[in-house]
């Protein structure tokens, strides 16, 4: 039985907090994941979930209790945004490279500075080679659908990988919109029991958590973890289908949106792709064969899919709500021209850099990108390839 | 972006690294747009103790040779500390009235 | 978008436009329709203007930027008029609906706007009913008077449950917060 409801992006992320259920939260708050994590407490203070809730003072005590517990065994979450993120830095590597499946919420916001508290992605995506599985979200519906998605992504056996839910910042997590949540049972027996291969607790068997790792063995390590992310791709998939079959809802890599037979396409991540179904909406009224590639995973990075479903396009803008001052565009622009370098297509690919610091990004906005692609296909020219959308000159 | 913001500078005449290039320059934010309520002074009960002028948090008292003397309204939110404090009861707030309000 | 209604809220800090907004969605998420409810966040200023948005159909919504050419714009406090655009991006047929105890005409002069302007004393209703300004509840009634939107009968019925929910540590003033929105709705004055 499921639950019509309206709630904020947070509020929904705390219900499927609630639902998983974990043995542990160690968290901290930070702007704009705080409620989350008020929200999740109230929850423990109620004794309406069994978690242990460990009140640390700062974020990287969070992610460092968070990789204790999940060492011992235990279903290990957490949750943080951007600065957070940031002090979090070096126990985020480690628990990916500690194998822990734990999971967390991360309500994107700018990484200072300057500082500021608004959406853009620079603190996941600094955070793309850190070795998490990251799935993103357009609305508070899916934030919450990938949560308990992660919890069996990460916890699989041929993956064992820490996985980062993002949410827009503000745009999904203050805002109220409608959504479906399972019922709680639902839930519990999606995601099932929490059985660790290893663990501290097990005196039984008694095991070395984190041991120094030379020229010897780190490298060997290393593959393994990458091995773990070519296994989450096919995970990624069996779980959407078996998610799918349970709600009606989900998308395995990515949604085609009236990408079938269109020309030009906008690729984006997050709340920006609702806004750019918009945009589609209006030019296919137009007679313009408009149509977005939404990605929902990012890592690993779904290459031959992605390259499979956009290279019969004649043009394409992939949209970053980040930079990474590399002077030739954003992460997934980086990542999606690389992966049609192979497929050998004649798509022209040009990257826009968006909405950083929570600037609003709008359909008009939008529109305006899908205007670029036209003219690029009329006059087969690409004037320039990276640019900044709705920055004042 | 809102017609306000559309009419702020751009990237190529703003200073580096969200510097602030000019001292005192919240001067120039007037805050008295966010009042409801002002601040009316009582000349006659008034007796210059000027805790007024020690508490308000936006440095809106006006005093002058000693003498507090009214209420700077460009900076004045409203927020009724000062009648708060007054020990007797020389400042009362009143509502704001917009020039159309009845 | 078919049946797509947006609606853009001024106030100050502290008078519940964010919370008038998320009260609406709610309510009109009970009743079937597709909902957003959302602030602006700035830095958190009692008494600076602020705003607040809606977007309310019978179909999915998928836009996340805000809303610059809404279709009803309510005003919590009649001193913003002084220093805020209400009236910005609001079409030629467009609501204006403002808490204040002028008239129509009045309004409509001083904002040189010719679509539809309601009147209401929002304030005075709500000191007389709960005993402090708090004009983001009756303002309600007076939108669903002006506009239609929802239908009012069922309306009171899911908002007296938010306010149950909201108000579970202080239920003397939902009464209060009921009637605001009832005198509301009868006291709010078109030409």
């Amino acid at each position: 039985m499921s639950n019509q409801v309206a709630l904020t992006g947070n509020e929904a992320m705390a219900q499927a907090m609630k639902q998983i259920n974990p043995d542990v939260v160690a968290a901290y708050p930070i702007t704009p994941q705080t409620e989350v994590v008020q929200m999740f407490s109230q929850f423990v203070a109620d004794g309406a979930v069994d978690t242990e809730f460990v009140t640390v003072e700062s974020e990287h005590s969070a992610m460092s209790a968070t990789v204790g517990a999940a060492a011992g065994g235990a279903r290990a979450m957490t949750a943080t945004a951007a600065n957070g993120l940031a002090l979090m830095w070096e126990i985020v590597y480690i628990a990916a490279s500690t194998r822990l499946p734990i999971v967390m919420p991360v309500v994107n916001r700018a990484l200072s500075g300057p500082i500021n508290i608004h959406c853009d992605h620079s603190d996941a995506m600094g955070a793309r080679d850190s070795g998490w599985i990251q799935l993103y979200a357009e609305n508070a519906q899916e934030a919450y659908d990938n949560a308990i998605q992660a919890v069996r992504i990460g916890e699989h056996e041929d993956v064992r990988l820490p996985v980062m839910v993002n949410m827009d910042g503000f745009i999904i997590s203050h805002a109220v919109e409608n959504l479906e949540l399972l019922a709680d049972e639902d839930v519990k027996e999606f995601i099932g029991e929490y059985t660790a291969e290893h663990t501290l607790l097990d005196t039984e068997n008694p095991i070395a958590v984190g041991p120094l790792d030379l020229q010897d063995y780190y490298f060997e390590h290393k593959v393994q973890q990458a091995e773990a992310m070519e296994n989450a791709q096919k995970v990624v998939v069996e779980v959407a289908k078996e998610y799918k079959n349970l709600t009606g809802r989900g998308f395995e890599y990515f949604e085609e949106y009236k990408l079938e037979d269109a020309e030009i396409a906008i690729l984006a991540l997050a709340s920006t792709a609702g806004t750019a179904k918009a945009a589609v909406d209006k030019l296919r009224e137009e007679g313009v064969k408009a149509g977005l590639l939404k990605l929902r995973m990012f890592r690993p990075f779904p290459a031959k899919e992605v390259a499979k479903a956009l290279s019969g396009l004649k043009a394409v803008a992939v949209m970053d709500r980040a930079d990474t001052f590399s002077t030739i565009g954003g992460p997934v622009f980086a990542d999606v021209r690389s992966a049609l370098y192979d497929v050998k297509s004649d798509v022209e690919v040009v990257n826009y850099i968006y909405g950083l610091g929570g600037r609003d990004t709008t359909v008009e906005d939008l529109e305006f990108v899908y205007n670029d692609l036209q003219g690029i296909v009329n006059s087969g020219e690409v004037n320039k390839r990276v640019k900044y959308l709705g920055v004042r000159e | 972006m809102s017609k306000k913001d559309k009419q702020k500078p751009g990237w190529k005449s703003i200073p580096e690294g969200g510097l602030i290039l000019e001292a005192g320059n919240a001067i120039k934010y007037k805050t008295g747009g966010w009042r409801t309520h002002r601040p009316e002074l009582d000349m006659d009960k008034c007796i210059n103790c000027h805790f007024c002028w020690i508490y308000c948090p936006d440095s809106a008292v006006v005093s002058e040779k000693k003498e507090v003397t009214g209420f700077d309204h460009d900076y004045c939110k409203g927020c009724g500390i000062c009648a708060h404090e007054c020990p007797v009861d020389a400042i009362t707030m009143v509502k704001e009235e917009p020039s159309t309000e009845k | 978008m078919a049946n797509l209604t947006e609606i853009r809220w001024h106030g100050r800090g502290g008078q519940g436009s964010k919370t008038a907004s998320i009260l609406l969605g709610k309510v009109a998420s009970k009743t079937g329709k597709n909902i957003q409810a959302f602030p602006e966040y700035g830095p958190e200023r009692m008494g600076a203007p602020v705003l607040a948005f809606n977007r309310i159909s019978d179909e999915k919504l998928t836009v996340h930027c805000q809303v610059y050419s809404p279709d009803i714009v309510m005003v919590l406090d009649p001193t913003l008029l002084e220093s805020v655009d209400v009236d910005e991006g609001v079409p030629a047929d467009g609501t204006i609906i403002i808490n204040t105890t002028l008239q129509p005409s009045e309004i409509k002069e001083k904002l040189g706007f010719d679509g539809k302007v309601f009147t209401v004393d929002a304030n005075g209703i709500s000191t007389e009913e709960i005993g402090a300004p708090f004009p983001n509840t009756p303002m309600l009634g007076a939108l669903i008077k002006a506009t239609g939107l929802l239908e009012f009968e069922g309306f009171k019925t899911e908002i007296k449950k938010e306010f149950e929910k909201k108000f579970a540590s202080k239920p003397e003033v939902i009464d209060g917060n009921m009637k605001s929105i009832e005198r509301a709705y009868q006291e709010v004055k078109s030409e």
